[in-house]
């Protein structure tokens, strides 16, 4: 699966606005029929790599070649390979959903016949055959959501960058979009996601990555960052009151130590990191922290990405 | 930039103006042929049985059809070059979703001028099968006055899309359409000549794109004779307004669209 030369290949990737540096000299690679995500907090610099990875950002530094070619100067020949879903929905809303998918392939090039057999599959895989004679305008969020991702696939794009896929669809549209995700992993389009959804990653990603403030702080995959970041067991304790979790977590930053647990105070609960659950709950409760509930469970990505990315959302 | 790149741009503008072609008939088409018939008709009633005597011994039927022929070219241009483009870069973002394929910002801005181009010959040939009915086309030369009114439209869709695409908001623009587009509607001989101003102002009515427009319509559709060099230095002068926003427009899209 990870033979020959990298579909993506990044060294000391940088993207800077003005002095802001948005993506701080990150180096990741990505393998035919791989996919690759990037996890990260808001403003960890995601979309701004994946703009340089579509062709539509120039670099600021560093290195990227996709498709073994330069972004710089092959950018309309890569694009050509390239599927690509946007954070933000760029459908022409005047437009039926039909004459979206249609225009679209002719900007790819494709003749008419083409694009009429490839659009009338892609309705049935966005589940939107009723409404193609529709405008986009009217249509649900999700639903553009849908068809936006459908539209990014006219092309029959070798590598599907997909970023924020499934942000704003119900949870049937989403298990659907998994399961079509894992058909086009079958068939080789390798693929490029970001999200926030955890287990979203840990469904679909073969390998990720986690950034924060511009760089990549851990890579591998779900399992090995698991492994690696996160102890065996997580203990949740919540509390009645702000109050309360503040003194226990003064006290518990104190003592759990003692316990062998490491402490994260998050706004409403606070996690213990702990190779053995039950026993620092014992070790706790017994120091006279009382917690209005406990939960002890195995460690997930969530707790990698919390422990690594690790500061409440008031610090930024 | 790629010519069938640029032709894609083009279809895809035309397959929007299929579902929205309704709303710019009346400005496009029938705002011009009314101002056609109150002015040309009505009062060139007047005006040609009165003491005033146009360039050429025209009637002001005549006289007015090739200046509204290139006005409203103009107006359409600018219109469409303003808020259309923002909607491209910023409220719908059309153009963000072009420039992931392999079309370019700049064949995103040279397809949006095509296709100015495109409508204004529609609508000129609407609007000159109409004025040549009631008489305001006296030559067969008028033909010519169709890619003249294309040039006249390009010359002003090239750069006001893209100042548009330097634009954050839309703010400006309503100040443009009314300090910039109407005076040289009123003033660039469309109406009236040129030597009716103070001779003080005339040389301003030269540097008006429309007033080069409007001399090219005119000797077009009355068959007037315009000497080649003439016709030469109004054919540069739009080409110059539409080349330089082209160059600037391919600029302002890339920076837009791809930063
Ligand atoms: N065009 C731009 N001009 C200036 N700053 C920008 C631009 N685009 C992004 N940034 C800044 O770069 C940083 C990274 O933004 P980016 O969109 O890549 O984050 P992200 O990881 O995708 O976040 P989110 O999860 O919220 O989508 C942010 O601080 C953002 O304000
Ligand atoms: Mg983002």
């Amino acid at each position: 699966m990870q033979g020959g030369s990298p579909l993506i290949h990044a060294r000391s990737l940088t993207k800077r606005f003005g002095d802001f540096v948005a993506v701080d000299g990150i180096d990741f690679e990505v393998h035919r029929g791989e996919t690759f995500g990037f996890l990260g907090p808001n403003g960890a610099g995601k979309s701004s790599t994946m703009r340089m990875i579509g062709c539509v950002s120039p670099i600021s530094a560093g290195t990227l070649r996709i498709l073994g070619m330069d972004p710089v100067t092959d950018g309309p020949a890569i694009r050509s390979r390239l599927g690509v879903v946007p954070q933000e929905d760029t459908l022409d809303t005047e437009l039926t959903v039909w004459d979206n998918l249609v225009i679209y392939g002719r900007y790819f090039g494709l003749t008419r016949a083409e694009i009429r057999e490839r659009a009338t599959e892609l309705l049935a895989f966005a589940r939107l055959e009723e409404r193609a004679r529709d405008r986009v305008d009217p249509l649900s969020g999700g639903m553009k959501r849908r068809l936006t991702i459908a539209r990014a696939l006219i092309n029959r794009p070798e590598l599907l960058l997909l970023d924020e896929p499934t942000t704003g669809l119900d949870p049937q549209a989403r298990h659907l979009l998994w399961e079509r995700l894992y058909r086009l992993k079958r068939e080789g389009v390798t693929q490029v996601i970001t999200t926030h959804y955890m287990d979203e990653a840990e469904q679909l990603c073969d390998r990720l990555v986690i950034m924060d403030r511009a760089r990549i702080v851990a890579e591998g995959s779900p399992r090995q960052l698991i492994e690696r970041h996160a102890t065996r067991d997580v203990v949740e304790l919540r509390f009645t009151t702000h109050d309360e979790q503040d003194a226990a977590a003064e006290a518990l930053s104190a003592t759990a130590g003692g316990a062998g647990a490491e402490v994260e105070p998050l706004p409403d609960r606070i996690l213990l990191y702990t190779g053995d659950g039950d026993g620092t709950v014992a070790a706790v409760t017994g120091n006279g922290v009382q917690p209005s509930s406990v939960l002890v469970r195995r460690s997930t990505l969530e707790d990698v990405f919390l422990r690594l990315t690790g500061r409440t959302l008031e610090d930024e | 930039m790629a010519a069938t790149a640029v032709l894609r741009v083009v279809e895809r503008e035309a397959r929007v103006f299929r579902h929205l072609w309704r709303g710019s008939v009346f400005s496009n088409f029938l705002a011009p042929v009314l101002f056609l018939g109150a002015m040309g008709l009505g009062l060139g009633g007047l005006i040609d049985d009165g003491a005033g005597e146009l360039p050429g011994g025209l009637d002001y039927l005549t006289f007015v059809t090739p200046g509204l022929l290139a006005a409203t070219a103009m107006q359409g241009a600018a219109s469409e070059s303003l808020w259309p483009v923002m909607a491209g870069t910023k409220w719908i973002r059309t153009y963000h979703g072009m420039v992931a394929t392999p079309l370019s910002a700049t064949d995103v801005f040279v397809g949006h001028v095509v296709w100015a181009g495109v409508r204004a010959a529609v609508a000129a040939t609407a609007f000159l099968a109409v004025a040549a009915a009631l008489g305001g086309v006296p030559s067969a030369w008028g033909v010519v006055a169709l890619p003249a009114a294309v040039l006249t439209a390009t010359a002003f869709a090239a750069p006001l899309a893209a100042f548009a695409g330097t634009q954050d908001t839309d703010v400006s623009f309503p100040v443009i359409m009314r300090l910039g587009v109407m005076p040289l509607f009123l003033f660039s001989g469309t109406f009236f000549p040129v030597a009716q101003l103070p001779g003080a102002v005339q040389p301003v009515a030269w540097i008006s794109p429309l007033w080069h427009g409007v001399e090219l319509c005119r000797a077009a559709t009355t068959g007037s004779g315009m000497a080649p060099i003439v016709a030469a230095g109004h054919v540069a002068a739009l080409g110059a307004c539409a080349a330089a926003g082209c160059w600037w427009g391919s600029r302002t899209f890339g920076r837009r669209l791809t930063q």
